[in-house]
């Protein structure tokens, strides 16, 4: 009782509240009281979910009125620059959004907070609390989960006289109806697919572990393997015969804008493209099909975390903020807004039931065939050489197994240099 | 006022060293006194914000950085680095082209400020404003303008290519031609700023030069060329000095045009852009060598110009 009034009174709390977290040792941190006074920032990059966050933060202060959440969105080309110059100063956000590559450098430099017991990992899919932990100690409350598939317009295989995609498809099916529709439509600008080529997750991570290849394994790299280099080449095939547009035409015009407006029949992309998709004009023609398969059926699985800082001055209104957005309630309503697919176990049917085409398949491919987000210590450094390297590859410019080699041999040398 | 007060300071400080010799020193240390008074605000921002900055740029260029702000010295290992590097020596070619297409825009601003000062040209105003607009607007704006027009496959300006039975490139995401159309919209922008410096420059010319000139029978393109043109050289030379500092600097344009995912962006980026994404890896070290090549280079090359300019400017 005494430590409420303290609490309400003395502006000073968050001095006493650091104090009686930090009291209780082995990360059973207590958490805040329903009065608790404090101010904290959330940071996040992606605009498309303001109104689910803005109403889950609503939500929050109905228990928690005195804890004021301000809210911060920073475009996620400029997102981590911007956490990595508040790290250094130890002026990070109190909870902010976290993803897969980034993690182990933060969780390494000692930035984050463990999570408090409150937050139970049995409610999350196991590859994402893996995803979030290192050192044994989990950091990460999972937050959503992204799975790739082919989202196709029927308008335009109809037009085009092409058969729908089916749930077993091979890589040859898919590689004849993109050129089909390419070959048929061409004349009106529209291509058989589109595919973002400047990172992995939407199409050449796939295409490798389809291949039977590994972007990482034993902190070695994959790339120079035969298999990498066969998922890579598949990739460049597309664009050298004009299934798909090249990456200058990509550049240009963003691959969702190609398919939203109706220039490319199929798209390959995640559940975060969910909350464009279902607002589009195209909406009523989507058809959702699993990734194309080569020697196995793969897509990677990724998924963001909320964590929180360990320099924050305002643990207990921090971790109460966590917790809440780990509940379930937090993952309901954002289902319901459609913007991700909640990690929280049995919420994903609220967002299945989002849009009118079949979202299943996202939930399908992360339980059947499903491959980790390709991660390590410093992540970043072999991001930025594949972002170098595999353009010239793609464009048919050099050939991809010389490209792969060179990627590997760069890649490798990163990664023995994170050790040192 | 401020006479006053001076010599009244002045004065009252000759009294206490004494007599006679030391009188002319004394007023001239106290005027100096003052002197430094108003200047040392100014002065104070200038070192704050922009010497200090070079000094500490200069320091961090001999470091190399971890990913959270610990840095460690490594002498002269990112300079090192940096002449050996690939990348750079193209990004250091990719700006000194940019700068040359800035300044085939000057020829261009010349010519049109001529136009814009015939006597009693209407609407002068008008044409005015029309041509310093792009310069006051805000450039990210006229990027998402420009990358339209450019777009390969949506483009306007494709689309009036292809009706003349031409297939235009992706002009902003093709290597070669990238730097070409980025060179294009800066000579765009840059026109109105350089327009203004010539018109003021053509103001000062005396028109009983040109008076005299047609009563000789000299036609408008000779007088142009025999009087305007040697005249305004001091204006030239002027803009010319701008253009290559603000070409050596072109950052903002790629950025906005091109964007960091560009696949031409590795044979297109300029030397500012290249400090840009080290600073953005985290390289700050190597970023800071960076930019000190850059001060070298704005440094060299506008003393080469003041240098030149002996040799071409016409001082009245």
């Amino acid at each position: 009782m005494r430590r409420t009034a303290l609490m309400a009174a003395v502006a000073t709390s968050a001095i006493l509240l650091t104090a009686c977290s930090t009291s209780t040792n082995g990360g059973s941190t207590e958490t805040a009281d329903k009065d608790t006074t404090a101010e904290i920032s959330y940071a996040y990059w992606d605009a498309t979910q303001k109104d689910a966050i803005d109403q889950i933060i609503a939500e929050f202060n109905e228990e928690y009125p005195n804890i004021t959440v301000k809210s911060d969105v920073t475009p996620y080309s400029e997102y981590f620059g911007k956490l990595q110059t508040q790290a250094s100063s130890d002026t990070l956000p109190d909870v902010f959004w976290m993803n897969g590559p980034n993690f182990q450098l933060y969780a390494s430099n000692d930035k984050l907070e463990p999570l408090p017991d409150a937050i139970d990992p049995a409610d999350y899919p196991q590859a994402l609390t893996d995803l979030y932990s290192y050192d044994g100690a989990r950091y990460g409350a999972p937050k959503d989960y992204d799975t790739v598939a082919v989202f196709y317009n029927k308008a335009l295989f109809d037009e085009a006289g092409v058969e729908y995609p089916t749930d077993d498809w091979t890589w040859d099916e898919f590689h004849e109806k993109a050129k089909a529709i390419s070959d048929a439509l061409g004349s009106q600008g529209v291509y058989g697919t589109v595919n973002g080529l400047t990172g992995g997750q939407e199409v050449y991570y796939n295409t490798i572990l389809q291949a039977g290849g590994e972007i990482i394994a034993d902190g070695k790299s994959g790339y120079d393997s035969p298999e990498a280099i066969r998922g890579l080449q598949f990739v460049a095939d597309l664009i050298a015969d004009g299934s798909a547009p090249s990456l200058e035409q990509l550049s240009d015009t963003p691959q969702n804008v190609w398919f939203v407006n109706g220039k490319s029949a199929m798209f390959w992309s995640g559940t975060w493209s969910n909350a464009e998709l279902r607002e589009s004009a195209i909406v009523d023609q989507i058809g959702v099909a699993p990734l194309p398969k080569d020697e196995r059926a793969a897509t990677v699985i990724h998924g963001l975390a909320n964590v929180a800082s360990k320099a924050s001055k305002n643990k207990a209104a921090a971790e109460a903020f966590l917790t809440f957005l780990a509940s379930e309630r937090a993952a309901v309503i954002q289902a319901e807004a459609g913007a991700a697919l909640p990690a929280f176990n049995g919420t994903q049917d609220a967002f299945v039931a989002s849009a009118p085409y079949d979202l299943q398949v996202f939930l399908d491919e992360a339980e059947n065939s499903s491959f980790p987000y390709p991660v390590s210590k410093n992540t970043a450094a072999w991001n930025k050489l594949e972002n170098e390297l595999l353009p010239a590859a793609f464009s048919g410019e050099r050939p991809v197994a010389e490209v792969a080699k060179e990627l590997a041999e760069k890649m490798n040398a990163a990664l023995a240099e994170e050790d040192e | 006022m401020t006479q006053t007060a001076v010599h009244g300071t002045g004065a009252a400080e000759d009294a206490a060293p004494g007599p006679g010799p030391s009188r002319g020193t004394g007023r001239l240390r106290s005027d100096i006194g003052w002197a430094m008074m108003f200047v040392l605000p100014l002065f104070a921002g200038v070192a704050l914000f922009y010497l200090w900055p070079i000094v500490r740029n200069l320091w961090f260029s001999f470091t190399e950085w971890g990913p959270f702000g610990d840095s460690k010295w490594v002498g002269v290992d990112n300079y090192v680095d940096l002449f050996t590097d690939a990348t750079m020596g193209r990004a250091i070619l990719n700006t000194f082209g940019y700068t040359a297409i800035l300044l085939c825009g000057i020829p261009l601003a010349v010519y049109f400020a001529s136009l814009l000062n015939r006597p009693g040209l209407r609407f002068a105003n008008v044409f005015r404003a029309a041509f310093f607009l792009p310069y006051v607007a805000m450039p990210a704006a006229i990027a998402m303008v420009w990358r339209i027009i450019f777009n390969g496959d949506f483009g306007i300006l494709n689309y009036a290519l292809s009706l003349v039975g031409i297939t235009g490139p992706s002009w902003l995401s093709t290597e070669g031609v990238a730097l070409v159309a980025v060179g294009i919209v800066g000579v765009w922008i840059s026109l109105g700023f350089n327009l203004i410096i010539l018109s003021a420059g053509m103001k000062g010319i005396p028109p009983e030069l040109y008076e005299a000139a047609s009563l000789d029978g000299a036609t408008r393109w000779r007088q142009f060329l025999t009087i305007t043109v040697p005249l305004l050289t001091p204006s030239i030379f002027f803009v010319s000095v701008m253009t290559v500092i603000s070409g050596f600097q072109l950052f903002d344009l790629l950025y906005a045009l091109m964007g960091t995912t560009n696949p031409a962006m590795e044979k297109t980026q300029s030397v500012v852009f290249y400090f840009f994404t080290n600073i953005k890896t985290g390289d700050n070290g190597y970023a800071a060598a960076i930019g000190v090549v850059i001060l070298v280079l704005v440094g060299v090359f506008t003393a080469l110009q003041f240098r030149l300019q002996r040799k071409w400017v016409t001082y009245v």
